[in-house]
């Protein structure tokens, strides 16, 4: 068989890992299930696009194609989602770039 | 703006698809289906279920002809400006009017198309249906009202007849609603819902007017009052327009979104979704338990799709010239593997979510 990472059926598998620590499992899907169950304090969507924002920071497949899908029921368009991404990778970029004030604040106390 | 035709019609374009049953045989297909998929009829009873019983029939769903001004991506009638025949006769509409007229449990007269407005004999049929005293609903495209002057006085004929109308907007943004249904669909479909607001609809309470949400897409629609809050609040900001109910519907695979998850390599997986999502609790709401579909032609069904499909009422009263109320609220409903878009998640009717 050939041996591959990532495959997208997977996905569908996901509720197994309750299979070797089932209280701990099981806690973590009722309380994930809360999340994103219904408008509270944010909208269905509005959880959908920032759980799709921090799939791309985590670059999780699995979760980038459950929350495009999760996104489209809930009702969100392509701009959105776009949108969406945009903020993760702003957020991303600048994290990266506002380490560069370590790099700075180091090289300048090492140089003369 | 006009409207610019988003696709052609199955039978216009010679695809395969255009005879049902070709759809019955791909919808039945076990090569096609995933590998965990139980049949719906097993499904079913194995919830206990074994058949979908019917009760006294309380809506009479009218589909008077095929003929339209748009032909949308999805459309599961398979309509289109090519239609021009499938039109309902006179002489049939006045049978229906017997119909409507003798059986007491009849409240709810629902006329759908294609655009029902471009029947010839629609606005007589209305108003004789109105004289019966039975709630009507027509199943209005919006932008066939500015399709031509002759159309733009409908808001006030709906209004005079009390008619509720319910219409398709797939989003609240051009883009995704002109995908599905044709450039230049939204920007009618806003100036017609202005036109009806403006005589009252969606704002007073005697004149609903209700929208339909249907995913653009192989993916199921979201909670209902989410997103009829969401449509409400960007067509109120961005439009000024108002409405009652936002009704969410699933799409069904048949006909020509049928042809799409096909052609996008979406069946499957769809199939899947949909059997997936299987909601028993959906069983009690189904529009077929209360409704007889009839056809252009006369025809009688269990529900809109199992006419596209020409699943005819297990009955030997399948004609409009052979109506037979006693043995139709007898009947048991004809089931297929399309039947699960009507079981997904919150389920799926002409009137929305069924839980
Ligand atoms: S407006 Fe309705 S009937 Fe006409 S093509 Fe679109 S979905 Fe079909
Ligand atoms: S498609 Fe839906 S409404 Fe029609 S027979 Fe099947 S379950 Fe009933």
């Amino acid at each position: 068989m050939e041996k591959k990472y990532f495959d997208p059926k997977d996905l569908a598998k996901f509720g197994e890992i309750t299979k070797y620590q089932k209280d701990m499992g099981t806690k973590f899907f009722d309380w994930y299930g809360e999340v994103f169950s219904g408008d509270t304090a944010l909208t269905e969507r509005e959880k959908s696009l920032i759980a799709l924002a921090v799939a791309h920071t985590v670059q999780c497949p699995y979760c980038i194609d459950a929350y495009t899908t999760a996104c489209l029921e809930k009702g969100a368009d392509e701009e959105q989602m776009m949108e969406a991404v945009h903020v993760a990778a702003a957020i991303k970029g600048g994290a990266t770039l506002a380490f560069g004030i370590q790099m700075m604040n180091h090289a300048e106390k090492m140089n003369m | 703006m006009g409207v610019k035709q988003r696709s052609k019609s199955l039978s216009a374009s010679g695809n395969q698809l255009a005879n049902t049953f070709f759809q019955l045989e791909i919808l039945n297909k076990k090569e096609l289906l995933p590998t965990s998929y139980v049949k719906f009829k097993d499904k079913i009873a194995q919830v206990g279920v074994p058949n979908i019983d019917v009760v006294p029939v309380e809506i009479f769903q009218l589909n008077i002809g095929k003929l339209c001004n748009q032909t949308c991506a999805h459309c599961h009638v398979d309509a289109g400006p090519d239609k021009k025949e499938e039109q309902m006769t006179k002489p049939d509409l006045e049978r229906c009017l017997l119909i409507i007229k003798a059986v007491d449990s009849i409240h709810t007269v629902d006329i759908t198309g294609g655009a029902p407005e471009m029947n010839v004999n629609f606005r007589w049929f209305v108003t004789e249906v109105r004289k019966l005293n039975k709630k009507i609903i027509n199943r209005c495209n919006l932008t066939i009202i500015r399709s031509n002057p002759k159309y733009y006085d409908l808001p006030e004929f709906f209004a005079e007849n009390k008619v509720h109308i319910v219409s398709s907007l797939p989003y609240f943004s051009a883009s995704r609603t002109d995908k599905q249904r044709g450039d230049g669909v939204f920007e009618d479909s806003i100036s017609a819902l202005q036109m009806l607001n403006k005589v009252g609809y969606g704002i007073v309470d005697n004149l609903k007017l209700d929208l339909v949400y249907n995913p653009s897409g192989a993916f199921l629609p979201g909670s209902q009052c989410s997103l009829e809050n969401e449509f409400k609040r960007q067509l109120l900001r961005r439009y000024d327009v108002k409405f009652h109910n936002l009704l969410c519907i699933t799409n069904l695979p048949i006909s020509r979104f049928l042809d799409y998850l096909i052609e996008t390599d979406n069946y499957t997986d769809y199939m899947e979704t949909l059997a997936n999502a299987f909601n028993p609790a959906t069983l009690d709401g189904l529009m077929c338990k209360n409704t007889i579909s009839v056809s252009w032609d006369g025809n009688l069904y269990d529900c809109d799709f199992n006419q596209m499909l020409n699943l005819k009422v297990a009955s030997n009263s399948q004609h409009i010239s052979n109506f037979d109320v006693q043995q139709l609220n007898q009947r048991k409903v004809i089931i297929n593997e399309h039947c699960y878009g009507c079981t997904a998640g919150a389920g799926s009717s002409c009137g929305g979510e069924l839980v």
